[in-house]
């Protein structure tokens, strides 16, 4: 329950958030980390959760925002329909995957490493095939007005991202408290003992990465929406599937507010260097990447351990 | 049909890149078998080792195979003090933190080149960078041989040192168990870092072998790490021989994919080869053990 009102909170803060702050910065750093959040919230109920560690969540992020811009491109379906219809793509993605991968017993790396492929596979479609534009992308055709989900300012977006993040924590309270949360933690902790306890190991984890590929995918739909834009490279590439991974780890894995607080440090950090570096292209992220290694010699158990400590 | 005499030259192209492939993938298979950890900041690796081969080739006119001498023992010492001092430090216990480090140090070493070098591609023309060997009716470049001869030859020294020596027998012990070889008296902090360190050689001597007939950019590593992965566990993750089969297995997939379904689509050859392996023989082609899993 005490979880259920640090959502209940947390929610609130967001959503009072636009009425105090106006700077179009500020509010599009909370955006950014909202939208991080749900990236690495998604993975985090794969990965914390279900002890499954995906190397390639762009998968199923590229696949729901392609579906997203397909739809409303080539066939003109309004953005509202589309994010469910995105989202369902993404879910579908995520049950093939896993599917294949969990009926051949991957674990481990070789999981991680499959999943990689896929999203490989995909990228290198996505870039030869001319439903997706090729290797151009697809450009979402302007039209603000919320009907159209391209909100006019700022707090339209805040709210969407919020909502969908709200969906990704509210999923993951569930998963801790459900009996179908409990199969899943028993397969994270021994497969072997879960099926023997007369668990369905395969279909806890297909139900798992569908609900995973999901919110991944619904990630991809804000993408597209908030910048109009999607590519072969900023769908599939390494980037996406790396940026759902930092934040968990590092704020906490396994936990409901993990991605949270890992997403605003790396955000924070990310704002922070770039500041200090100035313009020299590449130095920020040098200050980044040293921060980030510097952060795992000196706080082993990430940001979340160093809270846990000092609150013991 | 296409004309054999094509499907031969691009089958013989195919192993000469694959060659360079394995040299890449030995030491990624080397460093996966003794420390089970995949080092994702590989190509960045790469790629400031092609930056030294290049800068030493534009400032002090060392040919490139020249500098093998001078890259081999610099990257050696570079990935042993990464072992020692950063990535064994960073480790704690848990594998995630090994995987958060090496990104780190990828993300770090492609933006120092990046603010250093700009993103411009470089390439250096030597006497040879042209010249072409007739190969049973095939022309192939001399670099390009001279890569296919080299990456056999370092292979070859690398499975000797593991199979003959001293050294080699320690890196055989850790990598199996690391507890009991501490216990019979092996610095096994040592020998992680050795281990790292002649990973990252085989990096120096596949930068030497590469550039003649490459080019160096802050991303060309990208497009090796993803590739390596492939071939390590195409040829069973650990397993030199393997690596060595994988990446020429790799190189004339990708060649002949190229040729049958061009430069863009033909790369998917590989990654569909990469996922078949891991669904129906996730041990790869030579890997011992079955059903086992490995660690992320």
């Amino acid at each position: 329950m005490r979880e259920l009102a640090g959502i209940a909170a947390f929610a609130l803060a967001a959503a009072l958030l636009p009425a105090f702050v106006t700077s179009g910065f500020a509010l599009n750093l909370a955006i950014m980390v909202l939208y991080s959040t749900l990236l690495g919230q998604a993975w985090n109920l794969l990965a914390g959760f279900g002890g499954q560690y995906s190397f390639g969540h762009a998968l199923f992020f590229g696949t729901g925002a392609y579906a997203a811009a397909a739809l409303q491109v080539h066939l003109g379906w309004n953005a509202w329909l589309a994010l469910p219809a995105a989202v369902a793509c993404g879910a579908a993605s995520g049950v093939l995957v896993g599917a294949l991968s969990f009926r051949y017993g991957l674990r481990g790396s070789y999981f991680a490493l499959v999943t990689l492929a896929f999203a490989e596979v995909f990228r290198i479609l996505a870039n030869s095939v001319a439903f997706t534009g090729g290797g151009v992308g697809l450009l979402l055709p302007l039209e603000e007005s919320a009907a159209a989900m391209q909100f006019a300012g700022k707090p339209g977006f805040l709210y969407l991202i919020l909502a969908l993040v709200l969906a990704g924590f509210l999923l993951c309270w569930w998963l801790k408290r459900s009996r179908f949360g409990a199969w899943l933690a028993a397969v994270r902790d021994n497969e072997e003992s879960a099926a023997a306890l007369g668990v369905d190991v395969f279909r806890v984890k297909l139900a798992a990465i569908a609900m995973s590929a999901a919110l991944m995918a619904a990630g991809g739909v804000f993408y597209v929406q908030y910048f109009h834009y999607i590519d072969p490279h900023l769908a599939y590439g390494p980037a996406v599937s790396v940026e759902a991974l930092l934040g968990p780890i590092v704020g906490g894995l396994g936990t409901v507010f993990g991605p949270l607080l890992g997403a605003a440090v790396l955000q924070a950090l990310g704002e922070l260097t770039r500041n200090l570096a100035g313009d020299v292209p590449g130095a920020s992220l040098v200050a980044y990447g040293v921060a980030l290694v510097a952060m795992v010699m000196f706080l082993p158990r990430g940001v979340a351990g160093l809270l846990a400590r000092r609150g013991a | 049909m296409l004309d054999p005499q094509i499907v031969f030259a691009a089958l013989l192209n195919g192993l000469t890149q694959g060659a360079v492939y394995a040299l890449v993938a030995l030491g990624l298979t080397l460093i996966y078998g003794v420390l089970h950890i995949i080092n994702f900041a590989h190509g960045a690796l790469l790629m400031a080792a092609l930056y030294g081969v290049f800068f030493l080739n534009a400032r002090f006119g060392v040919d490139p195979y020249a500098a093998l001498p001078v890259m081999v023992p610099a990257m050696f010492a570079l990935g042993y003090g990464l072992q020692r001092f950063v990535i064994g430090r960073a480790r704690h216990g848990r594998d995630e933190n090994v995987l958060l480090v090496t990104l780190g140090l990828a993300i770090v070493l492609e933006n120092a080149a990046l603010a250093a070098f700009k993103s411009d591609t470089r390439t250096i023309e030597t006497a040879y960078t042209f010249s072409t060997v007739n190969v049973a009716g095939a022309m192939i470049a001399v670099p390009k041989a001279v890569a296919f001869l080299g990456a056999v030859a370092a292979a070859a020294l690398m499975l000797l040192l593991v199979s003959r020596t001293d050294l080699g027998r320690a890196i055989r012990a850790v990598a199996k168990e690391p507890q009991g070889a501490r216990l019979v008296g092996i610095d096994v902090e040592h020998v992680f870092a050795v281990s790292f360190g002649i990973g990252l050689a085989c990096l120096g001597a596949a930068a030497c072998f590469l550039l003649p007939a490459y080019y160096v950019n802050p991303q060309v590593g990208n497009g090796f790490v993803l590739i390596a992965i492939t071939i390590v566990v195409l040829g069973g993750m650990g397993s030199f021989a393997g690596a060595l089969a994988g990446g020429l297995i790799v190189g004339v997939i990708e060649s002949l994919g190229g040729l049958w379904l061009g430069e863009s689509l033909g790369q998917i050859g590989i990654f569909l080869a990469f996922i078949g392996i891991l669904l129906f023989r996730p041990q790869g082609l030579f890997g011992a053990s079955v059903g086992k899993s490995g660690r992320a």
